[in-house]
């Protein structure tokens, strides 16, 4: 994505490749974000969706000083932090959000000890890797697709889980395994999103459009459309935007998202007095 | 002749333990096929924690034991989401009827009375008594034969409780649906029981409404503060 930095003054520049991977990759992430999103929050995961995404930073680091690829010391990291979420959470009688919480303040602590070059840790928080790859973009494009399609097949069981555990649990559905499942589809999702957004904003992808979806939904159906859309139009504006303007791409994603955000809320707002 | 009932439930010796406290001490009782079943007794005296035990959700000691043929249909006491949710009654109910057609979904919506115009409006737009109703048509769904209620009308006005209650009797005739139902209303589980389990601490009783109602059992199972109860038991009698 961004192919020039200029680490002696720390002034970045940002020239974005815009080529069809990258297009096509940041569409798909974006589908990703909004339909793993939408879920997150009715699942009160507002918050702590937000955080889960920053346990990537420890991996990042342990690549970086190993010399491997940081996007695969994330994925490590994610996946171990979903297992981690998912078991305390079960023995434990802390709320998920308390559990994500802890691990996120660790992370994000660890991380920013492993990283000691301060452009890396830079690009790891709000991204900036390399340029999509032809590889990257076809695993890239198999996460997404294979997050969407899961939250599709299992929407129903999830939307019971969610409506009560118990509930679901007398129907047959395994919530135990559902949960880690979907943990691990808001872990990917997170993976998608690193080269766009880094690790700090890449969760505020998938929480913002959820949350503007939520002010304006009557169902289930208009709240992964809206939000999906919302995060769809963030991430291709933002990075038109971020050209145009010449300014780092992710944080303009999350402002677009934001501002998408607010005026959901005036129109909520306008509905309310009509 | 009369129909010979099935034994649908057995639960011998049940002892439930969370963290170090014995809440459910040596309970038993059993349920037949068709039966009402009121779960009575004061705050804190087990009745939800012997509900979770009875769907799988608690470990326990002693016996519960199912008849392998039944569907059961639960209704918690609280959600684990707000009302104000971006969910449709049409998503709320379709997330239980997998595989099922939308008129499956409207038969169970014309069960509990509540008309289909309703499907396409949010959760939250309900009243407090159609949200009800849409728990118990949520419960129904799937071939359900057993339907448990962790306290089905909490929270729901005078009248529409009796709807609530009406309703269940009315399914449990006409579809000869086993209902277990945890309830504080003393007139309620009088009315509509064909047994009731009190349960309390120092004290668990199983029977029939006239035999496990008596004051001298409420006085004994509610200690002070139970005169009201006996208020509903005597204008009943």
């Amino acid at each position: 994505m961004y192919t020039g930095m200029d680490t002696t003054n720390f002034s970045i520049t940002y020239m974005i490749t815009i080529d069809a991977y990258t297009i096509s990759l940041a569409i798909l992430t974006a589908v990703a974000s909004g339909v793993v999103g939408s879920f997150a929050l009715m699942r009160g995961m507002a918050l702590a969706g937000d955080s889960l995404s920053h346990v990537a930073l420890p991996g990042i680091g342990i690549a970086l000083i190993y010399s491997f690829n940081p996007v695969l010391g994330a994925v490590t990291a994610l996946v171990i932090g979903s297992f981690l979420i998912w078991k305390i959470e079960r023995i434990s009688t802390l709320k998920i959000d308390a559990v994500i919480g802890v691990l996120f303040a660790v992370s994000l602590a660890i991380g920013a000890l492993l990283i000691t070059e301060e452009h890396e840790l830079i690009e790891a928080l709000f991204g900036g890797f390399q340029e999509i790859s032809a590889i990257e973009f076809i695993i890239g494009s198999v996460i997404a697709i294979s997050v969407v399609a899961f939250i599709l097949k299992r929407r129903r069981d999830l939307t019971l889980s969610l409506i009560s555990r118990e509930l679901a649990h007398t129907t047959g559905i395994d919530t135990g395994k559902l949960n880690l499942y979907f943990l691990l589809a808001f872990s990917f999702t997170v993976i998608l999103g690193l080269k766009f957004l880094g690790v700090l904003l890449m969760g505020a992808l998938i929480i913002i459009p959820a949350a503007t979806a939520r002010s304006i939904a009557q169902n289930l159906n208009h709240m992964l459309i809206i939000s999906s859309s919302v995060a769809v139009i963030s991430v291709l504006s933002g990075i038109v935007a971020a050209q145009v303007l010449s300014v780092p791409l992710g944080p303009v994603i999350i402002i677009i998202a934001g501002i998408l955000f607010i005026l959901s809320l005036f129109a909520k707002a306008l509905k309310m007095v009509q | 002749m009369p129909r010979q009932k099935t034994k649908i439930l057995e639960v011998k010796g049940l002892q439930i333990i969370l963290g170090r406290e014995e809440i459910v001490k040596n309970v038993s009782f059993s349920v037949e096929a068709g039966e009402y079943l009121s779960i009575i007794g004061p705050s804190g005296s087990g009745k939800t924690t012997l509900i979770r035990a009875l769907i799988g959700t608690l470990p326990y000691i002693g016996e519960i034991s199912w008849s392998p043929d039944i569907v059961i249909g639960y209704v918690p006491q609280k959600l684990d989401i707000e009302r104000n949710v971006p969910l449709s009654l049409e998503d709320f109910l379709e997330s239980k009827n997998k595989g099922g057609s939308k008129k499956e979904t409207q038969k169970y919506l014309r069960l509990v009375n509540l008309p289909k115009e309703l499907l396409k409006n949010p959760l939250g737009s309900l009243s407090g008594g159609e949200f009800q109703r849409a728990l118990v048509a949520l419960a129904l769904l799937g071939n359900t034969n057993v339907l448990l209620f962790d306290e089905p009308t909490a929270g729901v006005d005078q009248p529409n409780e009796e709807q609530i209650y009406e309703t269940l009797h009315r399914l449990q005739d006409e579809k000869e649906i086993t209902i277990i139902t945890i309830t504080h209303d003393i007139d309620i589980a009088q009315r509509y029981s064909d047994k009731v389990l009190s349960l309390s601490r120092h004290k668990t009783l199983f029977g029939k409404p006239k035999d496990v109602l008596k004051p001298e059992n409420l006085a004994d199972v509610y200690g002070h503060g139970h005169h009201e109860f006996f208020h509903h038991i005597h204008d009943n009698n």
